[in-house]
């Protein structure tokens, strides 16, 4: 059984996580066009070497990153979401006419 | 004719006839390169050779004839699904499968054996009345099946109402089969090269160069060719290949693993699947038992195979059929799918003007491969893109114009 490092939980086996994802920076929320949008949530980089990637510890629901190789499988790092989301994200409804709509 | 084989028998230089001439050098410049020398690339270059007299033609493997992902699957071949645009499309590949054999005057042992897929809840009833209903409406033929009846038509399936997910049900449909997977790609190289196409192995594409919104030439690990048109046809290196010519795809790369047993006498004849237990059983015309399922939890470019998926795939077969219980495995292994939101391909023109795509397989590919060789040829030869693959576009996911084929997908293949 592969194991993987929950930044909560400590070493696990990897049938106690799900995978949840490519890690990518959310577009700013007011500026966006829905084309954006689109490449924002259907599009991946899926690259093959190290990727930054959302995980979650199923039995503590506790959502973390990752660093892994998708060639090799070697999970480099993991480490608490606090690292990369550190300033508080305001959502004010956008003053284009498309957002209004 | 005795004396035929006799002479053949006996012959010192053994003349068998090569199933095609491998190509030697690389010319300078080719009309259309296709990268990839599997099913899909080998049937493009085949249909654009035979139908649309465009000879000048090659075909970049930076492996071997055949050998990713259209040796890795399953051979399963269906047409039973759910939206309008996927049961046309696929229910063509199907009756392009059944004269395949003909059209290369080679075998492909193309075995029509009807695929039964099994119902453990009244959700997946309602589903599959709506699928058959959509199939029938366009001439696939599909079908509710009552519990006898699917007792009588495989009587090795644990019927039982005491195991898990009592089976209650299933959506049969006569059309399903299967066929040699090798042969589909040897047959349509053999037909291209025939035909003056070169296929190159062992000839990667390294870098792709773009002028002006073209595409103009290929550099490989043998040297830089110039080209008209490109069209990328390597499932399971969609993204990697795309990325090169500056084009992103919707694309996530997961493996996909099965197994096969020792051989047994044959005792099972339609592809039986369970969208509920992940599992999928089909007895070869030499006797194995392949073993098929959903992909692994999280993407990778490796074709390694794990235990745990050996478990699952193993428990859940054991469930549908407890005979296997005796069975020894063979091989297992792993082919990486290319999935993409929808479970629907991405076919036909990209950003780039003069390069195509034939991209997002997932685990659909195999039993498309003859109908993308027509539609993409025609694509490449009249730059029109056919009715048949118009949905399929990468444009549709800017439009938010998914093709759903989740439900009629996950682990029937």
């Amino acid at each position: 059984m592969k194991l993987l490092t929950c930044p909560l939980n400590g070493p696990r086996n990897i049938s106690e996580f799900t995978y949840g994802g490519e890690y990518h920076p959310m577009p700013d929320p007011v500026n966006t066009d829905s084309r954006q949008w689109a490449e924002h949530v259907f599009f991946h980089d899926n690259a093959a070497g190290v990727v930054t990637e959302w995980w979650c510890h199923n039995a503590s629901s506790f959502w973390f990153l990752a660093e892994r190789n998708t060639i090799s499988d070697e999970v480099i790092r993991t480490f608490d979401a606090s690292e990369v989301f550190n300033q508080r994200i305001d959502f004010i409804a956008a003053s284009t006419p498309e957002g209004s709509s | 004719m005795p004396f035929g084989l006799l002479k053949y028998g006996l012959s010192n230089d053994y003349p068998a006839k090569h199933h095609f001439t491998p190509a030697t050098e690389l010319k300078k410049h080719y009309d259309v390169v296709i990268i990839g020398g599997g099913g899909h690339g080998t049937a493009i270059a085949y249909n654009l050779a035979k139908y649309h007299g465009i000879t000048n033609v090659a075909i970049l493997e930076k492996a071997y004839l055949g050998g990713g992902n259209t040796a890795r699957n399953t051979a399963v071949i269906r047409s039973n699904y759910l939206t309008e645009a996927g049961v046309k499309f696929y229910s063509e590949s199907v009756r392009l499968f059944n004269n395949l054999s003909n059209e290369f005057n080679y075998n492909v042992m193309m075995e029509n054996r009807g695929q039964l897929t099994l119902a453990h809840s009244d959700a997946a009833i309602r589903s599959f009345r709506w699928r058959a209903e959509v199939n029938q409406h366009l001439g696939v033929r599909s079908e509710l099946m009552d519990r006898q009846t699917i007792a009588e038509l495989v009587p090795n399936l644990n019927m039982s109402e005491d195991s898990r997910f009592p089976i209650m049900g299933g959506l049969w449909h006569a059309d399903g089969a299967t066929a040699r997977h090798d042969a589909v790609a040897w047959g349509y190289a053999k037909g291209a090269c025939d035909r003056g196409v070169e296929l190159h192995q062992l000839t990667e594409v390294e870098d792709i160069e773009i002028t002006g919104g073209r595409v103009t030439a290929v550099k490989t690990n043998r040297g830089r060719v110039e080209c008209g048109a490109v069209v990328q046809a390597v499932a399971g290196a969609s993204s990697v290949v795309a990325k090169k010519a500056g084009i992103p795809l919707p694309i996530h790369c997961y493996p996909l693993q099965a197994m096969v047993t020792q051989p047994y006498k044959p005792i099972l004849t339609p592809h039986v699947s369970s969208p509920q237990v992940h599992v999928y059983v089909h007895q070869t015309s030499r006797g194995e038992f392949v073993i098929g399922g959903g992909s692994d939890p999280y993407p990778l470019y490796n074709t390694r195979a794990t235990l745990d998926q050996r478990e699952t795939l193993s428990a859940a077969a054991l469930e549908l059929f407890p005979f296997l219980a005796q069975a020894r495995l063979l091989r297992q292994w792993a082919g990486t799918t290319d999935m993409t939101p929808d479970y629907s391909p991405i076919m036909g023109l990209s950003p780039v003007e003069n390069y195509y795509l034939d991209a997002g397989w997932g685990t659909w590919g195999f039993k498309a491969t003859p109908i993308c060789g027509v539609t993409m040829a025609e694509l490449v030869a009249t730059k029109k893109v056919p009715d048949l693959i118009k949905p399929f576009e990468l444009e549709r996911f800017y439009r938010f114009e998914q093709i759903n084929e989740a439900g009629a997908t996950a682990a029937s293949h």
